[in-house]
Parts: structure tokens; sequence; C-alpha cells
């Protein structure tokens, strides 16, 4: 008998719902595996199928949106010790794994805190509901790997919007294994979308595109490529998220201004009956 | 005595009776059945091949604007109304009101009824306007409707014609009848250009793609169309390529040119280039111009336009800065 040669995994970009290699043919060595080295094709192949994913998931109900969040935590509970395995410490997973069932909660209570009746002078009722903006972009921060990819990806997704979530080119390995937890837990194909590679060939790349509606610049350390995503981002007034402070801690309490950021408000008025 | 290839064998010893063959069933029938057979798995991996073809840069800029001169920009839905096709026939003149560099498209297409309220718009410009007529999409309709409908349509301003043949009489092997109905529809087009739909997603094989694009050629088209848009299966590269072989050969027989349009299923740029690609390889540059190839398309034009803003920016555009129609 031979001795048994391992099966070693290549970790594949996450566009709508399947992992293609990248387009370009590239990939680079992480932890002694190969992971896809994305190419601004890729990123303009995952704003595609962000977009076309926007309809489904925003029109889903926020209970059914919960409902797949919560599931989420279910899978990523499953895979802590492969989380630990490639690298995050224990803590952080159950972080992270919180922090997502603590998102998913809010998903039917967004509504009912940020929306509401309006008092107005007439005789109308007056609403506002918030609404998802879209697709977003969102560079995840560099560490913690895991934590930080959930705390930006799950406040964007939790109200209605796609993203695509360049990951932190030092640690990806447990990005696209989230990214597996995604593909396995009713979550729709393109709702998330995960590149992997270097930040300054992407990034600028969704800033710039105008199908994207956000960009969440949470991870973007070089203050210069910050400055330049930004004004790319201008071009068509894309909403836009600041880079966090280098010293930002993850492990506090999120609050809810990552969610509110990317939400617009719609307002109605309706004339009152008799 | 060297064997020629079949297909040149064909044409020549065709050429001097061709245009007899229209008088008889069963020279039509012998003729059409004694073409000879496509290899289907070959088509299929030309085809294929063809559309692995890299086009960049300066190359695909061209092959854009190619591509938007081109497109005959249709609508043929129950639902349209002289607003939206007056919409769709200004944006034909001026597919992108931000860049006047980007050329006019090839033509608008729209059922008889609309025609009028296209030839207002397009009077005096050099986009075409075509119609679809002969009980489009079915074809099953006495001959006189049929020909009613062609003449009602160009008498309305239309100077290219998109009929059906009629594909219930053709699969039966009614060669003569089909025949018939081309010729009487050329004759009741007057001066419009005369495309005829083969509708290849009907006629089950590759074969009877080919019998048809020479029937069509034979009887007088001066296009030869692959569908209506109206049934699953629409264009698809390997029918083209072979409806492509077919105009080559009958120009080599006759010594008339005939176009080809593709139409239905054509939706993004990639795709489009991968028809030039197999137009130039196939028929040659003859046959890469407005008057000989057209895609019968709607969001292709979207697409092609943002493609072409990509270039021209460097930043990737998206469907919210174009119309819809």
């Amino acid at each position: 008998m031979s001795e048994r040669v391992a099966v070693r995994k290549t970790y594949k970009l996450y566009i709508g719902g399947k992992f293609p290699r990248s387009e370009s043919g590239r990939s680079y060595l992480v932890q002694d595996a190969n992971v896809s080295l994305a190419s601004r094709k890729d990123a303009r192949d995952a704003v595609v199928a962000a977009r076309a994913a926007v309809k489904g998931w925003a029109g889903a109900t926020a209970y059914n949106r919960g409902q797949i969040l919560y599931r989420v935590a279910e899978m990523l509970e499953g895979r802590r010790e492969q989380f630990v395995a490639l690298g995050a410490t224990a803590d952080e997973v159950d972080a992270a794994i919180d922090r997502w069932v603590w998102y998913a909660g809010w998903s039917d209570k967004l509504a009912q805190v940020y929306g509401g009746a309006n008092p107005v002078a007439g005789p109308y009722f007056n609403l506002s509901a918030p609404e998802p903006t879209g697709v977003v972009a969102v560079v995840a921060p560099e560490r913690p790997a895991l934590l930080g990819l959930v705390s930006v990806i799950a406040p964007a997704i939790v109200s209605g919007n796609t993203v695509v979530v360049a990951a932190s080119p030092a640690e990806p390995l447990a990005a696209i294994t989230l990214a597996e937890v995604l593909a396995t837990s009713d979550l729709p194909g393109g709702v998330v979308n995960v590149l992997t590679g270097r930040i300054g060939e992407t990034a600028p790349t969704l800033a710039a595109h105008m199908d994207v509606n956000a960009v969440d610049l949470t991870g973007v350390a070089d203050a210069e490529l910050a400055a330049e995503l930004e004004v790319k981002a201008a071009e068509n007034l894309k909403r836009v998220l600041r880079p966090a402070p280098a010293d930002h801690d993850w492990f506090a309490d999120p609050g809810v201004t990552r969610m509110t950021a990317l939400l617009e408000t719609k307002t109605v008025w309706h004339p009152k009956g008799v | 005595m060297r064997r020629l290839p079949a297909m040149t064998a064909t044409a020549t010893s065709a050429r001097s009776d061709l245009s007899e063959l229209g008088r008889s069933e069963t020279a039509l029938r012998t003729f059409l059945h004694g073409l000879p057979g496509v290899d289907q798995v070959g088509a299929e991996q030309r085809a294929a091949q063809l559309g692995t073809r890299s086009i960049k840069t300066t190359a695909k800029a061209q092959a854009i604007d190619l591509a938007i001169r081109m497109v005959d920009l249709t609508t043929l839905e129950g639902a349209d109304t002289p607003g939206k096709v007056r919409a769709l026939a200004a944006k034909a003149l001026r597919p992108d009101p931000a860049d006047p560099s980007c050329p006019h498209v090839g033509a608008v297409c729209v059922y008889p009824a609309m025609v009028p309220y296209v030839a207002e718009v397009l009077r005096g410009s050099a986009v075409h306007l075509a119609s679809v007529a002969t009980a489009f999409p079915s074809g099953q309709a006495p001959l006189e409707v049929k020909l009613a409908d062609t003449r009602a349509a160009v008498a309305a301003g239309a100077d290219e014609i998109d009929m059906v043949i009629n594909r219930g009489a053709f699969l039966a092997g009614r060669y003569q009848e089909v025949y018939d109905e081309i010729v009487a529809t050329k004759e009741a087009c007057g001066d419009a250009h005369l495309k005829v739909i083969l509708e290849t997603g009907e006629l089950a094989t590759y074969d009877n793609v080919r019998r048809a694009s020479w029937l069509a050629m034979l009887a007088g088209g001066d296009f030869i169309k692959t569908s209506t848009g109206k049934v699953p299966v629409a264009a698809t590269p390997p029918v083209t390529l072979v409806m492509l072989e077919a105009v080559r050969d009958f120009r080599a027989a006759t010594g008339r040119q005939v176009g080809v349009k593709p139409a239905g299923g054509i939706r993004t740029t990639k795709d489009a280039i991968k028809y030039l690609v197999m137009v130039n390889e196939t028929v040659g540059p003859d046959w890469l111009d407005p008057d000989w190839f057209r895609f019968g398309a709607s969001s292709l034009l979207n697409d092609l336009l943002m493609q072409r803003t990509k270039l021209t920016t460097g930043v990737y555009a998206g469907p919210d800065y174009f119309t819809l129609d």
C-alpha cells in the first residue's frame, strides 16, 4: 500500500454563489495554500453578480433575511475548529459568531426603530421606511481577519444590500472559509461576493464602478489610497464609509452606525380618510 | 478526375440551373436534399473555437462601434405603444446622447402597426426602418393576409421587411409552397429589402438550417435571419456559422451577396464580438458591414454602450445611466 497523499485545497474567489478561479489565472501563496489573486475583471464580474442579487435579497421579507443570517451563525458554529486551525483565536471566532447573531436579530427591527410615522401639519399619514442602498463595495480590515470581515459584511446585508468584499490580503483563508459557510446557508448567490488579492488592484475598480452605490473603506490602511478611492467614489456620488482608525477595537460593541449608514429613507405621504 | 470538395461541386453544377429550381417541387427537393450534410460536431466545435479569440483595446473599440452600427434595435411586444417606439427610434439615432462620436444603429425593428410612428422620427436619417410582417411570429395565416401585412408595412414607410417562413410547410417537405411564399412576399416588398426569418429553433437540425437558407436565397431573400426571438432557442453560434457558410457558397455559385442576421439571445458585447469574429473568419470582411450583417437585439445595445463608455472613460459603467428601452 502506498501512503495516502492529502488532497490540498485551492482557495478560490466567491462570486455569484460560485467559487471560480480568478479570470486572470493568477494566484498567490498564503500559509502554504494557493489563493486566487483577483483582477479588475473579477471585481467587475462580482459587481454584476451583486447587482443581479439585489432584487431578490432586498425584496425578501425581513423575517426571511433574519432566518438566513441566523442559519449562517449556526453553520459558523459548526466550523469553529476550522477557523481556529486557520489562525483565528477561539475568542475571535466566538465573537464573530455572536456578532453575526446580533446583526441577524436586527433584520426585522431596523424598520421599527429607524422608520415610523412622522407628525405632519395636514390630513396625511406620513411614513418613513428605511431601504437598502444597493450594491456596497467593502474593503475588509486586515486584522482580525474573521471578526473584521463579519463586522463589515453582516451590517451591510442585514438590511438588504448586497456586497462585494475585498478580503484581507494577508489572511484571506478565513474569508474564503466564511464564503463556504455562506454558500451552504441558504444565502442567495451574489448577496456576498468575496475577492482575494491586492487591495490596490481591486478597490479602485470597485470605487470607480458606476453600478456600485456605496463603498466602505474600513480596511484601507494607506491614507493616500483611501483619498484616491474617495475621489473615484465621488464621480457618481457613492456613499462612502471612511477607513477605521488603526487602533479600532473590533471586539467592542459595534453599535448601529454601520447598518444605518447603508440605508436610504423612503418617505411616503398618504391622504387620511374621514 | 480530381475530386472537388463536395460543396463546390454542388455549387458549380448548380450554377446553370439555379434559377430554374423554383419551377418544380421535385427539382427543389432534389437540389436541397443534394446539399452536403452539416457535420454537427464539426460546426459546433468550429463555432466554439472561434468564440475563444481575445479582442482587446483598439480592435475592441472598433468592433463595438461596428456592432452598434449593425444593431437592429427591436421591440416586438404586444404592449408596444407609439410613445415607446418613438423613444426607441430616438435612441436609435443617438444611442449615447452623452457622446456625439457614438454611431447610430443599423435599423429599428417594430410591428407593422408601429411603423408610422417610427417613420416620423427616422425621416431624413440613415437609420433603416424594419418591420416584421407575414403574420409574425408564427406565419400561420393565409397568404393573402401575409401579403397585405407586408404591403401595409411598406406603405407605412418600412424599407426593410422581416418575414417568417412557413415552418410547417418546410418541415412537411412542401418546399415549393415556402419558395412561392417568399417570392410573393419579395414582390410585395417592392423596393424594400426582404429579410427571411428561418426560425432555426424550430428547424431541429443543421441540415434543415442549410436547406432553409438556400431555399430563402434561391427565392430572392436579401437577408437570412435566424429567429423571431419568440421561441426558446434563438440565434446560436453554430446555426449562424451554417448560415454564413450558406451565403458564402451562394455568392460563389450565383454572384449574388446575401446578408445574415442572427437575432434573439445576443445580449452581451462579448457575444456580439464572437459573432463578428465568426463573420470575418467564415465569409470575410465583405460581410463586416451593416448592409450585410445585423444583430436583432434590444438589450445588446445597452451593453455595447456600457463597454464603449468603459473604453472611453476607463470606468465600468452601470445600467442606471442608460435608457431602458
